[in-house]
C-alpha cells in the first residue's frame, strides 16, 4: 500500500460501514448455527430419553473450564481495543496474544475431550456409536458437528487476531484507526456467544 | 483506489470505466478489478455463460419428452439433465442474476455513490461465484457422473447416490457464501452511502428490491448452507442427521431446505420486481403510483416469504396445526405480490405508453408473473395441493414464476440497461421479434403443464402414458420456438455490443433516475461530484410542468 | 459534520468491561451449579434463561451494541426475531409429533 493509498482510503473513511459491514456478516454466522440449533432442538424435543442418558457422559468440568477460558479471551480482546483505544500499542499487542493463548487452550481442552471419545470409540461410523439408540447417535452426530464446527470457528478467530497483531506491528492498527481490530474483536465475541449457548445444550441439559 | 483516482484526474475526468486503463492492463484489469461496474460485467458474462448451459439442457430435456419412452437418452442421464438443469438454473443463474449483474453495476449510481462498501469483498465474491459454478460443472466429466437427485437434494437418496454429491453441495456452499458476501456488501452500501440529500424514500425501487433481498440473502442462505454441508458431513463421516438409519429425520431435511429455498424464491423475483418498477414509469412517462405501497410490499414479501416454507411439504405428513399455518401465511404472501401488481397497472392508466423492447418484456412479466403467482395460490390451498403435488402443474408454476418473472425481468434489464452500459444500441426491430418468439414460445412451452398437471402426469418422470403425448409434442414444440427466440436475442445483443449504433446521450429512454444523469457509458468514478439529490426518482409531472411553462412562453 | 460522526471514538475504561467478565464467570458458576438440580421440565428454561443474560451482556458491553447506532440493534432484533419464529413455525410441525 503506498502512502498515496492510504492517504485515499483515510479520505472515504467510515468506521460505522466497516462495523455494519461486519456485524451483517456475523448475522449470517449466527444463523449459520442457528440451523444448528433448530436440528438440536427438533431431535431434543423428539429423543429426550436418549439425549438425557448421552448428556451425562459429557465432562462438565472440562466444559465448565473451557466456557471460563473462552470468557476470559474475551475480556482480554475488549481490553486490546481499549488499550488501542489508550494508545497504548504494546499493551494491545499483548492482549492479543493472550486472546490467542486462550484461544489455543481452549482447542487443546478440545483435543483432550475428542481424544477419549474417540478411545472409547464413541465417534461417528464407529460400531459402539453405530449400535446405540438412533436418539444417543443424533446427540453425538450433533456434538461432533456443532462443536467441531465451533472449533473451526476458534481458529479462525485466532488467526484473524493474529493478522491484526501483525498489522498492529506494522502500524496498520494505530490508536487513530483500529477499526479491523474492533471488527476482528466482534468475530472473537460472536464465537464466544455461540459457545455460550452449546455449553448448557450439551454439558449441562440432561 | 487512488490510483484510478489519479488517472482520472490526468485524464481530465471523462474515462469511461470500459477504456480505462489502471494498474492492471488488458484482462487483467477486468479479472482484478474492484470496480463495480466491471465485476457487474465480469457476471453478466459468467451468468450468461450458464444461463446458455441451462438452457441447452432444458432444450434436451423437452426433446426427449417427445415419446413416451426413451428418445434421445436413458434414464440416468435424463435424471442428471433435469438435476443440473434445475440447479444451474435456480443456485447460478436466477439466484444470483439481476441483483449481482444489474445491481452491482446500478445500485452505486442509483444512489449516488462511487462504489459499493467493499469494492474488494465484491470481487471476491464473484471468484467465489465461478468456483462454485466450476465445481459443479466438474461433476459433469467426473467419475460417479453429475448428481440425480433433482436440486431439491431430499434424503435419503442424497446420501445413498453414488453420483458426484459432496462436490455438487459444498460447490452449493460456496456459492451461497458468495450470495451471503453480496448482500452484506449491498446492505452497507445502501445504509451508509447514499448521496446527500437521498433519503430512504428518494431511493429508485430498484435499489428498494436490492434492500429487501439482501436481507434475505444474509439471513436464511446460511441455513441451507448449513443444512447442505451437514449433508456432506454425514457422507463423509457417517454423522447421523438426517439420514433414517442414523436416527435422522428426512422431513427435517425439508423443513431446512426449504426455510431458504422458499425465500430463495423472492431473492429470485423481487429484484426483478425492482427491474419492472424502473421500468413502467420510465416508458409511460408518468411517476409511479403507489411509491411507497411498493417499497413497503418489498419488505413484506421479504419478511412473510419468509415464514412460508412448509407449503412445499404438505403431502409428506406435517402435523395438521402447521398445515394450517403454512397455508394461511401463503395466503397472506400474495398480498403485497399483488400491491405491487395493482400499482404497475395503476401507474401505465393515462401513461403516453412507448412499447420499446424494455417495455414489451415489463408488460409480458406482468402477464406472466399474474398466472405464476395465480397458480401458486391455487396450491396453497391445502386440499388442492395433495392432488397436485409433485406433478407437472407444480413444473408449470415455478416456470411462470421463475422465467415468466425473472427470467423476463431480466431480459427487460439487457434491454433497457445495456444500451447504457456499453455505450451501444441493439436493433430495435430484432429485438422486438425475438421478444415475440419468446413470449408465445414460451405460452406454447409451459401452458400445456398445466393441463399436464391436472390431468396427473408426475413430474421428474421418464417414461409417461401415452395420453399426454399430445400436450409433450406441443411443448416441445414450443421449447424450439423459445429456444429461437432466446438465440435471436442474444445474437442481436451480442453483435450490438461490437457493432451497434455508438450513442452517447446520457437518457436513453428519457427515465429520472440518477444512472441517466452520468456518461454513457459511465466514467470511472461514476460521477465527477456526488450529487445533491433534491427530487424523487419518478419526477414526471415536473417536467410536464416545465414543458408546459416552456410553452407558455 | 458527517465525517466527525464516522471517526467516533468511545473512551472506556478497563474497570466496566473486568465488572461484566466477573458477572458472566459468576453466571457461568451459576448455570453449573444448578444444572444438579433438577427442576423437571424448567431445566432446559433455566439453563436457556442464563444463557441468555450471557449473550446479552457480551453483545451490549464487550461488542458495544450499546453505543453503535440504533440500527445495529434493530438489525440484532430482526436476526433474532427471525430465529424465534422460525423455531416458533417448525414446532407448529413438531410439537404434534408422530412420525
Amino acid at each position: 500500500m503506498s502512502t498515496q493509498e492510504q492517504a485515499v482510503v483515510h479520505e472515504h473513511r467510515d468506521d460505522i460501514r466497516s462495523r455494519m459491514g461486519m456485524w451483517l456478516f456475523l448475522f449470517s454466522e449466527l444463523l449459520l448455527f442457528g440451523g444448528l440449533f433448530f436440528m438440536y432442538s427438533v431431535y431434543r424435543y423428539t429423543h429426550q430419553q436418549d439425549f438425557s442418558i448421552a448428556s451425562k457422559e459429557m465432562n462438565t468440568f472440562l466444559g465448565t473450564l473451557n466456557t471460563v477460558i473462552l470468557l476470559t479471551s474475551s475480556l482480554t480482546m475488549v481490553l486490546a481495543i481499549v488499550a488501542m483505544q489508550k494508545g497504548k500499542r504494546i499493551l494491545s499487542i499483548f492482549y492479543q496474544l493472550v486472546t490467542i493463548a486462550f484461544g489455543l487452550t481452549f482447542m487443546v481442552n478440545k483435543v483432550i475431550e475428542w481424544t477419549h471419545e474417540f478411545k472409547e470409540g464413541n465417534f461417528p461410523g464407529s460400531e459402539v456409536l453405530s449400535s446405540r439408540p438412533p436418539g444417543q447417535i443424533l446427540y453425538f452426530g450433533l456434538y461432533y458437528s456443532m462443536v467441531g464446527l465451533h472449533g473451526l470457528h476458534v481458529l479462525v478467530g485466532m488467526t484473524v487476531i493474529g493478522f491484526m497483531t501483525v498489522y498492529t506491528i506494522r502500524n496498520k492498527i494505530t490508536p487513530e484507526n483500529y477499526v479491523k481490530l474492533e471488527a476482528a474483536g466482534l468475530y472473537w465475541h460472536l464465537v464466544d456467544i455461540i459457545w455460550i449457548f452449546l455449553f448448557p445444550l450439551f454439558y449441562l441439559i440432561t | 483506489m487512488s490510483g484510478e483516482t489519479l488517472a482520472v484526474s490526468n485524464n481530465g475526468h471523462e474515462v469511461s470505466y470500459l477504456d480505462y486503463e489502471g494498474k492492471h492492463k488488458g484482462i487483467l484489469g477486468w479479472l482484478l478489478s474492484t470496480d463495480h461496474k466491471r465485476i457487474g460485467i465480469l457476471y453478466l458474462i459468467t451468468i450468461i455463460s450458464f444461463f446458455a448451459v441451462g438452457v441447452t439442457l432444458g432444450f434436451l430435456i423437452r426433446l426427449e419428452l417427445l415419446t413416451p419412452e426413451g428418445t434421445i437418452v436413458g434414464p440416468q442421464v435424463y435424471n442428471e439433465f433435469f438435476t443440473l438443469h434445475g440447479i444451474i438454473m435456480i443456485f447460478l443463474v436466477v439466484v444470483p442474476v439481476v441483483p449481482s449483474v444489474f445491481g452491482n453495476f446500478f445500485l452505486p449510481i442509483l444512489i449516488g455513490a462511487k462504489d459499493v462498501a467493499f469494492p474488494r469483498l465484491n470481487l471476491l465474491s464473484w471468484y467465489l461465484y465461478i468456483i462454485g459454478g466450476a465445481m459443479l460443472l466438474l461433476t459433469i466429466v467426473l467419475p460417479g457422473g453429475a448428481p440425480d437427485t433433482g436440486w431439491t437434494f431430499y434424503i435419503p437418496y442424497s446420501v445413498r447416490t453414488g453420483t458426484n454429491m459432496i462436490f455438487t453441495l459444498t460447490a452449493l456452499f460456496i456459492v451461497g457464501f458468495s450470495s451471503i458476501l453480496t448482500g452484506v456488501n449491498f446492505l452497507s452500501t445502501i445504509h451508509r452511502m447514499r448521496a446527500p440529500g437521498m433519503s430512504w424514500f428518494k431511493m429508485p425501487l430498484f435499489t428498494w428490491a436490492l434492500y429487501a433481498t439482501s436481507w434475505i440473502q444474509v439471513i436464511v442462505t446460511p441455513i441451507v448452507g448449513i443444512t447442505l454441508l451437514m449433508v456432506v458431513i454425514e457422507r463423509v463421516f457417517h454423522v447421523g442427521v438426517f439420514d433414517p438409519t442414523l436416527g435422522g429425520d428426512p422431513i427435517l431435511f425439508q423443513h431446512m431446505f426449504w426455510m431458504y429455498s422458499h425465500p430463495a424464491v423472492y431473492i429470485i423475483i423481487v429484484p426483478a420486481m425492482g427491474v419492472i418498477s424502473e421500468i413502467i414509469p420510465v416508458f409511460s412517462q408518468r411517476t409511479i403510483f403507489g411509491y411507497k405501497a411498493i417499497a413497503y410490499s418489498s419488505l413484506g414479501i421479504a419478511l412473510f416469504g419468509s415464514l412460508v416454507w412448509a407449503h412445499h411439504m404438505f403431502a409428506t405428513g406435517i402435523s395438521s396445526t402447521a398445515e394450517f399455518v403454512f397455508s394461511l401465511l401463503t395466503f397472506l404472501v400474495a398480498i403485497p405480490s399483488a400491491i405491487k401488481v395493482f400499482n404497475w397497472t395503476a401507474t401505465l392508466y393515462k401513461g403516453s405508453i412507448k412499447l420499446d423492447p424494455p417495455m414489451l418484456y415489463a408488460l409480458a412479466f406482468i402477464f406472466l408473473f399474474s398466472i405464476g403467482g395465480l397458480t401458486g395460490i391455487i396450491q396453497g390451498a391445502l386440499s388442492v395441493d395433495i392432488y397436485l403435488t409433485d406433478t407437472y402443474f407444480i413444473v408449470g408454476h415455478i416456470h411462470y414464476v421463475v422465467f415468466g418473472g425473472t427470467g423476463f425481468g431480466l431480459f427487460a434489464a439487457l434491454h433497457y440497461w445495456l444500451p447504457k452500459m456499453f455505450g451501444r444500441m441493439y436493433n430495435q426491430k430484432v429485438a422486438k421479434s425475438s421478444f415475440w418468439a419468446i413470449f408465445v414460445g414460451f405460452n406454447i412451452l409451459y401452458f400445456p403443464f398445466f393441463i399436464l398437471g391436472w390431468m396427473g402426469m408426475p413430474r421428474r418422470s421418464y417414461h409417461y402414458l401415452p395420453q399426454f403425448q399430445l400436450y409433450h409434442v406441443i411443448s416441445t414444440v414450443g421449447s424450439w420456438i423459445m429456444v429461437t427466440g432466446i438465440l435471436i436475442m442474444l445474437i442481436n445483443l451480442l453483435t450490438s455490443l461490437l457493432k451497434g449504433k455508438k450513442i452517447e446521450e446520457q437518457n436513453i429512454w428519457g427515465g429520472e433516475t440518477l444512472e441517466w444523469k452520468v456518461s454513457t457509458p459511465p466514467t470511472v468514478e461514476n460521477f465527477e461530484e456526488i450529487p445533491n439529490v433534491v427530487d424523487g426518482p419518478y419526477d414526471y409531472k415536473q417536467n410536464e410542468y416545465a414543458e408546459l411553462e416552456e410553452e407558455v412562453k | 459534520m458527517e465525517e466527525i460522526k464516522t471517526h467516533d471514538k468511545k473512551t472506556h475504561s478497563y474497570g466496566i468491561y473486568v465488572l461484566v467478565w466477573l458477572t458472566l464467570v459468576a453466571l457461568t458458576g451459576l448455570t453449573a451449579a444448578v444444572a444438579g438440580i433438577n427442576f423437571g421440565k424448567f431445566s432446559i428454561l433455566v439453563a436457556i434463561l442464563i444463557a441468555v443474560v450471557k449473550s446479552y451482556l457480551v453483545l451490549t458491553e464487550f461488542m458495544h451494541l450499546k453505543s453503535e447506532e440504533r440500527v445495529f440493534r434493530v438489525f440484532a432484533l430482526v436476526a433474532l426475531l427471525f430465529i424465534v419464529i422460525s423455531l416458533t413455525l417448525l414446532f407448529s410441525d413438531y410439537s404434534s409429533y408422530v412420525r
